[in-house]
């Protein structure tokens, strides 16, 4: 099920600003990869790149190829639905979706995407509550709004959410950021139970939360504001924590710089 | 010391006391008489006005009194405060006053001819010395018109709006977007004027036998044309209100963007859209001028909005407040409440029926 991914000479702009300057990467199946770097460097972009969630902001354009298993996402034969139906994402912010309740919420992408049938929609939200650790905590108002829970809880319904579909991929951007430290342990847990079917992906700020989830990290710099972000080094997490090859990145997971 | 008292001289920002004294209602209350009585020597004794003047001198004087008063006692900062809150209030309470006024004046006024008859009963064969007749033909016209109206109104409004805020880009969205403006400004008469021209003149001798007529659907072609630019501009603004995030979060569960909005953004925008939906509903509903150069206005009942003349509500009002029978003005006055009631109603159904789909 879970996907390898491989970005060769990803270039991002934004108008005629460019935000990320040929990223190459790969990601293995069923590993999870975190993204560091200072703020406004291109991780989330990049991030959002891989879902081609970018072109929902006007004049967002790429260059390069992304492949996820040998087809290149970005071919223009490809349909965008179906790759974000493929691909899943969670964002920084929870976003349940404010008029529907707790259950309409999770299983919202099998609904809207066809599925009617009411014994597959209770399975597929107990289940993926169940596998976001939420379920004992909303298994008896289950017809309350999504918006009326904690932010703790909001993420976890998104993450419920963004599995209920069985994507191959989950995209993770900063999804602890607005979080108490239990609910990002909870999330944590979460994301190891989880790579057992996903390839999962991480932008976070968070350098232990890197040092503690990811098999490989990828360390993002700019020279300076203006400039397109790199990618500087991509390696096994181990690596990059304990003797990094490059001075920056040490500078940086060292809190000499960013 | 701070720095800012070092900065400023005199102004202490860290005070020793955070208590302060407070003027007590009764002064409130004494100062507001007082204010009153003196107000009402000035201008009854100089003869300059009636109780209204009373009022407003008065209330000129109870605001320096208390400002003078509390500046003594509180100091400078809380009678500036108590200043703005008093100005407050009372603009507040002038800008009520009109509407509360012309709710009175249309149920004291309008209450006479509140019976049976009046809404059962059209005005044909009523003569000028008959003191009954109704407003039956003149609701069935507004109810038909507006309804109709609002059919065609609604979807292309909103679909319109949808066009602006999810797919409009460049130049081409830019030109509607400008054109909707336009049309917000164009004067009810001259909307009137173009459905005579277009649809009474040109189109109708089509479905007429080359006669030209009159129809209530034709008031509601013209109540169309300005309802569309209130309700794509509202439901427009509602839907740029709906946050990005709630988007994207549809779009990475592998949503189409159409079922996004179907299911996603219109449900989270509804009641906002209701609200301008009735706004425009209310304007048509008061409008004359249309009615009166399409459907020509009748004193019979007629059911049908696509043949022969119809009269509205607001037509009617128009036509017995003008006429030289004595028993007309009221008969204007109780169509004038039932058009603001039957508003009222319609509003406040359709804020019940948007407020039922939203979860508690």
């Amino acid at each position: 099920m879970a996907k390898r991914i491989e970005a060769s000479n990803v270039s991002s702009y934004y108008g005629s600003f460019k935000a990320i300057d040929s990223i190459s990467m790969t990601v293995e199946p069923k590993t999870i990869t975190a993204l560091i770097g200072p703020s406004g460097c291109g991780k989330s972009t990049f991030l959002r790149s891989i879902n081609r969630m970018h072109e929902v902001l006007p004049n967002a354009r790429i260059e390069g190829r992304l492949t996820i298993d040998d087809q290149n996402i970005y071919d223009s034969d490809v349909d965008v639905t179906a790759v974000r139906r493929m691909i899943g994402m969670v964002f920084q912010r929870p976003n349940p979706f404010p008029t529907m309740s707790i259950y309409e919420n999770v299983v919202a992408g099998l609904k809207l995407n066809g599925v009617k049938k009411k014994s597959l929609l209770d399975d597929a939200a107990e289940k993926s509550l169940k596998s976001a650790n939420l379920w004992d905590e909303v298994k008896d108002r289950l017809a309350r709004p999504g918006a009326g829970l904690s932010g703790g809880q909001q993420q976890r319904l998104c993450i419920a959410r963004t599995i209920a579909v069985q994507p191959q991929v989950v995209l993770m951007d900063e999804p602890c950021s607005a979080l108490d430290p239990i609910s990002t342990l909870a999330i944590e847990d979460l994301m190891f139970k989880l790579k057992d079917q996903f390839t999962i992906i991480i932008v976070t700020h968070n350098m232990q939360q890197a040092a503690r989830v990811s098999d490989k990290t990828g360390f993002f710099s700019i020279e300076k504001t203006g400039d397109p972000g790199r990618l500087i080094e991509y390696d096994d997490t181990q690596k990059i924590f304990s003797n990094p090859a490059e001075k920056k990145t040490e500078d940086y997971i060292t809190g000499r710089f960013g | 010391m701070s720095l800012l008292e070092k900065e400023v001289p005199g102004v202490v920002m860290t005070p020793d006391n955070i208590r302060s004294k407070k003027l007590p209602w009764a002064v409130d209350l004494g100062v507001a008489v007082v204010a009153l009585i003196v107000a009402a020597a000035v201008v009854l004794g100089l003869g300059l006005g009636n109780w209204v003047l009373v009022v407003v001198v008065g209330i000129v004087f109870y605001l320096a009194g208390m400002f003078a008063a509390a500046t003594r006692v509180e100091g400078r900062r809380s009678a500036r405060n108590r200043l703005w809150k008093t100005l407050i209030y009372a603009a507040c309470i002038l800008a009520i006053l009109p509407l509360a006024s012309v709710v009175w004046t249309l149920v004291s006024k309008g209450a006479a001819r509140l019976d049976g008859e009046f809404f059962g009963t059209s005005m044909n064969n009523i003569g000028a010395r008959d003191p009954n007749g109704g407003a039956y033909h003149a609701i069935i016209g507004t109810l038909e018109q507006v309804g109709l109206a609002t059919l065609m109104a609604v979807p292309l409004g909103v679909l319109g709006a949808i066009y602006l805020v999810e797919y409009g880009r460049g130049k081409f969205a830019l030109t509607v977007r400008f054109f909707v403006d336009v049309m917000t400004g164009i004067p009810s008469i001259v909307a009137g004027l173009f459905i005579l021209a277009f649809w009474v003149l040109i189109v109708s001798p089509w479905f007429n036998n080359g006669t030209p007529r009159f129809s209530g659907f034709a008031a509601s072609l013209a109540l169309t044309v300005l309802m569309l630019p209130t309700i794509v501009r509202s439901t427009e603004e509602m839907l740029r209100l709906v946050p990005g995030p709630l988007r994207e979060g549809a779009y990475a569960l592998g949503v189409p963007q159409w079922k996004t909005i179907v299911k996603v953004v219109l449900p989270t925008a509804l009641p906002g859209i209701v609200t301008g939906v009735m706004l425009a509903v209310a304007r048509a509903a008061g409008e004359t001028a249309p009615v009166l150069l399409v459907a020509g206005g009748a004193a019979a009942i007629n059911f049908d909005p696509f043949a022969g003349n119809q009269s509205s509500l607001a037509l009617y009002v128009y036509q017995q407040a003008g006429d030289a029978s004595r028993f007309a003005p009221e008969r204007a006055w109780t169509a004038a409440l039932t058009l603001v009631a039957l508003v009222l109603i319609l509003t406040i159904a359709a804020k019940l029926l948007a407020r039922r789909n939203r979860l508690t």
